[in-house]
């Protein structure tokens, strides 16, 4: 048997400087909104020239007068990926684009993806997206709640907002785009952690009606390692699954499946190292759960 | 737990068979159409255009108050009451009456059979509201007049939308109204959007008026500009016929000047009145408007009585196309904005697909090595369980025909790798009974009793972030939250049928066998 409770305040420590960190990060420094939320326009471009490299595609948009353009490198070393602002909401930005690229480059590129937001779309995806994850919280909130008695549900709520604030603050921190993908993953990472950490709590349970003489501290380490394995064996096939989107899934998914990755490795974390020590630190014991029973 | 009865057995392999056929109708053809159905692919996996077109319905707004404010006058007129100070401010008609009018025109305003302002007893509202101010009265559009006039504008900007679409004839666009201002446009296979965004972006309000000098005209006159930008001319604003007249307009090649024109066919009322203004203005330049602009003010040199005509003014071929299809289709009720476009291209599409298939064989060979590493006969049921239950999956989403995007690939790949919790949650709950429990049967038996509450809180939790996806998810994200939800229904059948009957069988053969997990 691991001694998982061993370390409980050292990694509750940590964990609060995690969210502190994030929190700083995303007030200070923010997120990296991608067009979907900021509005703007998006074009990436494959080019069949080794002439077009960022360096001159990069001149060639400055030249447009377009207001603030990114050009990166997307995948492999032809493909990149132009953003832009288009603060005017011209309409004819693309085609305008085009005959001016082809003085340059001829006809040895092709747009093979264009998106462009208008900034009302941009407000509403926002705001849709925060609804969606506020929703998602609250959801799993009255469902742990009724499933479980309060101190539990304090713990997988406190769980479920340490792993979406601390993998914010790694794409804050890395600057990393945030899309309407990224909010399907945060929403992905609320139902793992919740499942992770309600697995958990199952055998906590459990095993406080079995045992009335194990404190808390000890019983949660006991329940911790009594599902252990299938913690592990069930991370590491998602991870697997995750892993394998993110080297072969394309460029696309990428910041998805990246999310995602973070999402499950916090979660699992969390469901170990938060959900449970709330319930040691609000002095869980027998009584807790049977009370709720005679109530039943 | 274990037992199975033959006739349970019998649905679950014909259940499992049924799905599994339907699945490969994506790969082979059958004649049959309940399983010639297929997936539909996404725009970002098959290549096409989204296009998100907002009505700006400020101009509609305007000419409605505009032609109020004459129904007012002419209808108190009638009633012997004068309105005075009739103008439109900011959305809202001001008027003043005689203080003792004051009370027989709220009456008016106010009676719930007043042709003046319909009553729409289901909302219990007016179409306008009065308010007096004490200065003046202010009428307005009530919420609920607001929702009819936008409602009835996108009904009859969808229909210009889809025959302007029609007209260039992409395959199976699909057209759509979102909310009460805007129309979705999907247009599948399309990589280059721009002739339809130029279509669509003009609102093709065509006129034929009179070119005059005289300021006094009287129906007004206004300033246009040419298309060119460069000059101007002081246009009537009496219409002789409107684009609502036209019966047909086609794009020609006229041979003699050798230039491109448009050639249009009226109406019975359009021609007759077109050839009683030919005339009567015979000499006078006809200004042809389109959209506030003046294309050509050809000069009239004869009668005109055919019904006929043509417009020339400098065209392309491509032009004079373009301005003969939005001719034939009719004008908007007001102007479009595109608010949102997504274009991927084929290629781009395709390689998602082939991205997305790789990242899926890869994944799921990871995870059934994985697992048979990690539970040799039992990781062999998981595996075979989660062959079927992909197939199932697959099966469910061709059924439906759901749309099956990048992210939803995503999602497919991802229920493969939390597919093998559940079974895992029992094994693992299977091993711990053992530790106690010397009789096999009673061990599986208390494993799968003793896990079904944390299975079942583990699904909902997903469950629920799915649904909350699904309806507030736009595009491709909803295409994951539609596998990932499918996902787990397939899982928990496939685990709690397939799995454990092929569980059970294994079971009952090797009941006596120690370790058996």
């Amino acid at each position: 048997m691991i001694a998982f409770n061993k370390f409980y305040n050292h990694f509750n420590l940590l964990s609060s400087v995690l969210i502190v960190v994030s929190l700083l990060l995303l007030i200070f420094k923010g997120l990296n909104f991608g067009i979907d939320f900021k509005g703007g326009t998006l074009i990436e471009l494959r080019a069949s020239d080794s002439k077009i490299n960022v360096s001159s595609l990069r001149d060639r948009f400055n030249q447009m007068d377009l207001g603030d353009v990114s050009v990166k490198k997307f995948g492999n070393d032809t493909d990149f990926l132009v953003k832009f602002e288009n603060k005017d909401n011209n309409k004819n930005i693309i085609e305008e684009i085009k005959v001016n690229l082809d003085k340059s480059f001829g006809n040895n590129y092709d747009f093979r993806r264009v998106e462009n937001v208008g900034p009302k779309v941009s407000a509403e995806l926002l705001k849709s997206g925060v609804i969606a994850i506020s929703l998602s919280l609250a959801l799993m909130l009255i469902y742990i709640w009724i499933r479980f008695e309060w101190q539990f549900s304090l713990g997988a709520i406190l769980a479920l907002f340490h792993d979406v604030i601390v993998t914010l603050g790694v794409f804050s921190l890395f600057s990393l785009e945030i899309n309407l993908s990224i909010i399907a993953a945060v929403l992905t990472i609320v139902g793992y952690s919740m499942n992770d950490t309600v697995v958990i709590f199952d055998r906590v349970r459990e095993n406080l009606r079995k045992y009335s003489d194990i404190k808390i501290f000890e019983l949660t380490n006991i329940s911790i390692n009594e599902t252990l394995s299938r913690t592990i064996i069930t991370s590491a096939t998602t991870l697997l699954a995750l892993l394998a989107i993110y080297f072969f899934g394309g460029e696309i998914l990428k910041g998805f499946s990246l999310a995602m990755i973070l999402g499950v490795v916090f979660g699992t974390y969390s469901s170990i190292y938060i959900a449970n020590t709330v319930l040691v630190r609000l002095r869980v014991s027998q009584k807790t759960v049977l009370r709720e029973d005679d109530q039943k | 737990m274990l037992y199975f009865s033959k006739l349970r057995i019998l649905f679950i392999t014909l259940f499992s068979v049924l799905f599994i056929l339907i699945a490969s109708s994506n790969l082979f053809k059958f004649d049959d159409d309940f399983f010639d159905k297929k997936i539909n692919l996404g725009l970002d996996l098959q290549g096409g255009s989204y296009l998100l077109l907002e009505i700006d319905n400020e101009p509609v707004i305007e000419q409605k108050l505009q032609n109020l404010t004459t129904t007012i006058r002419n209808y108190f007129k009638e009633k012997n009451i004068k309105i005075n100070n009739i103008k439109i401010d900011n959305q809202n008609i001001f008027f003043n009456v005689t203080n003792n009018d004051k009370q027989s025109v709220l009456d008016v305003f106010q009676d719930e059979n007043s042709d003046l302002n319909p009553y729409y007893p289901r909302f219990k509202s007016h179409q306008l509201e009065i308010e007096d101010t004490g200065l003046n009265f202010k009428v307005n559009f009530s919420r609920q007049g607001l929702i009819k006039l936008k409602t009835s504008s996108q009904d009859q900007a969808i229909e210009i939308v889809r025959r302007r679409v029609d007209e260039v004839g992409t395959n199976e666009p699909n057209i759509l109204k979102r909310g009460n201002n805007r129309i979705l446009v999907e247009l599948p296979g399309l990589d280059d959007p721009m002739r339809i965004k130029s279509l669509l972006g003009k609102t093709a309000n065509l006129t034929f008026r009179f070119v005059t000098n005289d300021e006094n005209d009287r129906f007004g006159v206004e300033k246009l500009k040419f298309e060119n930008g460069l000059e101007e001319a002081t246009v009537s604003k009496r219409i002789i016929i409107s684009g609502e007249n036209l019966l047909d307009a086609q794009p020609k090649m006229d041979t003699q000047a050798n230039q491109t024109i448009v050639s249009f066919t009226l109406d019975r009322v359009g021609a007759k009145r077109f050839g009683k203004a030919t005339s009567t203005g015979i000499g006078k330049q006809l200004a042809i408007v389109l959209d506030g602009k003046i294309i050509s003010a050809p000069v009239v040199r004869d009668t005109i009585a055919s019904g006929s005509g043509q417009i020339s003014g400098g065209f392309t071929f491509q032009t004079a196309t373009d301005l003969a299809l939005l001719l034939r289709s009719g004008a908007l009720p007001a102007p479009l904005e595109i608010i949102e476009e997504r274009t991927v291209g084929p290629d781009l599409g395709q390689d998602s697909i082939n991205a997305g298939m790789i990242a899926l064989a890869i994944g799921f060979m990871l995870v059934i090595i994985f697992m048979f590493v990690k539970y040799k006969i039992f990781g062999l049921i998981t595996n075979v369980t989660l062959i079927i239950n992909l197939f199932i999956l697959l099966g469910v989403l061709t059924l439906f025909e759901a749309t099956l995007t990048l992210p939803g690939i995503a999602g497919i790949i991802l229920t493969v790798g939390m597919a093998v919790d559940a079974n895992v949650l029992i094994f693992e709950r299977i091993k711990e009974e053992l530790k106690d429990e010397t009789n096999n049967i009673l061990a599986f038996d208390g494993g799968y009793t003793k896990s079904r509450t944390a299975i079942l809180d583990a699904n909902i939790t997903t469950l629920l972030a799915a649904i909350i996806l699904f309806f507030m998810g736009s595009g491709p994200v909803k295409g994951f939250a539609v596998t990932l939800g499918v996902g787990i229904f397939t899982t928990l059948f496939s685990v709690y049928f397939i799995a454990r009957l092929f569980t059970s069988i294994y079971v009952s053969r090797n009941k006596d066998k120690e370790k058996l997990i």
